[in-house]
């Protein structure tokens, strides 16, 4: 540790990586994508009771330009999907999405013709939640997953 | 289950109206069933809706009574608001070509049901002012509620998005 020694006190030192991707997780704002019922849940997870402030994804940003992480939050139509993916493009770099519910996952409960069987088939899915709803908890816990992602993940040097 | 003595004079008065053109006339669930003829429903609409005073349409749906000789049925909920009755009033359409007059003419709310029937059974509304598809894609090729089509679709038959931004 000889350059630590050399700027004294209260310093420290550490890779632009570590701080750009802790400084990511702490900020990652959702993009509320509420398609259906899930959609009441995803509320009750950024309200006061459950809080997802605390976890740095202070606040529902409706402009996609603005967010980092999709919440896909209920069925989807194909006719929806054009929309949602469009909304996906138009989020900048880097940015993460969860597939909340059986349906944003499978499809669920609604096995037909008119429901794109799992969003996966036109976003790449960071996260599945299961349950019908999942509770606000699951929710958190998909983005505490999410912030395990992207502290890992290198943000200045490609990983490739 | 008894009829209300209104609803029971309206058919009797719907009855003399239009000898012949009544078809079938039951009760079923507690709910009162008149089947039509199926050329005669502007007609017979009108006549429910300025004399009968049944002013309200709630609902029209399809029904594919697969396998059966007029293979598609269509259904007319009717409320009559001051009497408190309702109505059910049905026609039924053959197979090759389910056509049927639009009854837009005499309720405005008939124009979306219409469409709906429409597209989830391909059954045709002549003099429909809108007459297109309102919940599928308008290119779709298929009818949804038929009893032959797959619970889950015709693979491919709806366009997914692109996975690929048209900038990269
Ligand atoms: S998973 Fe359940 S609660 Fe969520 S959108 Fe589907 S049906 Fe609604």
């Amino acid at each position: 540790m000889g350059l630590e020694s050399a700027l004294g006190e209260g310093y420290f030192t550490s890779r632009v990586d570590t701080l750009v991707n802790w400084a990511r997780s702490n900020a990652a704002w959702p993009m509320p994508m509420g398609l259906a019922c899930c959609a009441i849940e995803m509320m009750a997870f950024a309200g006061p009771r459950y809080d997802v402030s605390r976890f740095g994804s202070e606040v529902f940003r409706f402009s996609p330009r603005q967010s980092d992480v999709m919440i896909v939050a209920g069925w989807c139509s194909y006719k929806m999907s054009h929309a949602i993916r469009r909304i996906w493009d138009q989020m900048p770099d880097p940015k993460w999405c969860i597939a909340m519910g059986a349906c944003a996952s499978t499809g669920g409960m609604h096995r037909c013709y008119g429901v794109v069987q799992g969003v996966d088939n036109f976003l790449p899915v960071d996260a599945y939640i299961s349950g019908c709803p999942p509770r606000p908890d699951a929710v958190i816990h998909a983005l505490m997953k999410i912030q395990e992602k992207i502290r890992t993940e290198h943000s200045v040097t490609l990983d490739t | 289950m008894d009829l209300t003595s209104t609803l029971k004079s309206s058919i009797d008065k719907l009855n003399e109206q239009f000898p012949g053109k009544i078809a079938d006339i039951y009760q079923s669930s507690g709910d009162t069933f008149v089947r039509v003829d199926a050329d005669t429903i502007v007609d017979i609409s009108r006549y429910l809706k300025e004399e009968l005073r049944f002013v309200y349409l709630s609902d029209v749906f399809g029904t594919d009574r697969y396998q059966s000789d007029d293979r598609f049925e269509v259904v007319y909920n009717l409320i009559s608001l001051r009497d408190r009755d309702r109505l059910f009033v049905k026609v039924w359409l053959n197979e090759e070509s389910p056509e049927v007059d639009s009854v837009t003419s005499v309720w405005k709310a008939a124009n979306w049901f219409e469409r709906e029937v429409y597209d989830m059974f391909g059954i045709r509304f002549r003099n429909h002012p809108d007459h297109r598809r309102i919940y599928m894609p308008e290119d779709y090729s298929y009818y949804p509620l038929r009893k032959e089509f797959p619970l889950l679709g015709i693979p491919g038959s709806i366009e997914l998005p692109s996975t690929t931004p048209e900038s990269e």
